[in-house]
């Protein structure tokens, strides 16, 4: 405290206490309200990094991301390795039942009966040509049918919301990718060093 | 419910459709006007409560009628 405010109290001063047990409680209440005050006034941050590069994996950071921006949260997602693919101009992801034991096999047409009957695919099964696509042809029905969005829809609705889109640069490299083969809506490419010191200060950092 | 400025049809979506939909709906509406709207996801009974105490927003009503379930929200 400075000697011109000892000199002339402001009107906050004259309402300290003097002995110490209640200024130290004016002290914590004080320190509360501005703890509050600073909590209610700071806007919340999700960060994620998307690795992965089918269909189902491309699922859980859209719809994170879009809907933290609809909280009004600032969100970003950092795409590396395989999770490039979802930044294509031309999304073309699969969804494969090989190594993936826990995706259920349900038909999404036929009697309802059908529908809600899981078929546990043979591992073998899952290796023949052109199962892969099917799976992923089924899949794309039965999100339809639900009301799901596309992935392309969702990935529109995060930009359109704000969501911050940033690309892994040693990726690119590393793949031999070009770098028209993606949106341009890609808000940068960087490394490991900028996007971990973009997420320090997230409240909330997933990894996909 | 009472009247409303607005209704959002957001039958037949799921999560995070809904949501979505309704904060672009909102985004385009005066503060203090009300917003209807109408879903069939489950999920939102349950997310348009955190939507609203997120946002700021109130949730007035929130009911069931029938297989739909009906929100009424005033933009903050």
């Amino acid at each position: 405290m400075n000697v011109t405010k000892l000199l002339h109290p402001t009107e906050q001063d004259s309402k300290m206490p003097t002995d110490l047990a209640a200024l130290e409680a004016w002290f914590d209440k004080r320190l509360d309200d501005k703890l509050a005050e600073r909590e209610a006034n700071r806007t919340p941050s999700l960060a994620i990094i998307a690795t992965k590069g089918t269909m189902d994996m491309a699922y859980p950071p859209f719809i994170l991301a879009s809907t933290a921006a609809a909280l009004g949260w600032d969100a970003s997602i950092f795409f590396t390795f395989y999770g490039l693919e979802l930044l294509k101009k031309d999304l073309n992801l699969k969804v494969s039942p090989l190594g993936n034991p826990a995706m259920p096999m349900k038909m999404p047409f036929g009697p309802d009966w059908l529908k809600h009957m899981n078929m546990p695919v043979p591992t073998l099964a899952a290796t023949l040509p052109g199962f892969q696509s099917m799976a992923t042809s089924m899949m794309k029905q039965t999100v339809k049918a639900k009301g799901v969005a596309s992935i392309g829809e969702l990935r529109d609705l995060c930009l359109e919301a704000g969501v911050k889109l940033v690309a892994c640069q040693m990726t690119v490299d590393l793949f031999s990718y070009d770098k028209d083969e993606f949106i341009p809506e890609i808000a940068d490419w960087i490394g490991a060093t900028s996007y971990l010191a973009e997420a320090k200060n997230a409240d909330i950092c997933l990894f996909v | 419910m009472e009247a409303t400025n607005q209704t959002l049809d957001a039958r037949g979506l799921n999560c995070p459709l809904p949501i979505l939909r309704t904060k672009k709906t909102l985004n385009a509406m005066q503060s203090g006007e009300t917003l209807k709207v109408v879903a069939t996801d489950p999920g939102s009974l349950k997310d348009m409560v955190a939507f609203c105490s997120q946002t700021g927003n109130t949730l007035l009503e929130s009911q069931q009628a029938g297989s739909d379930f009906e929100f009424l929200i005033r933009k903050a």
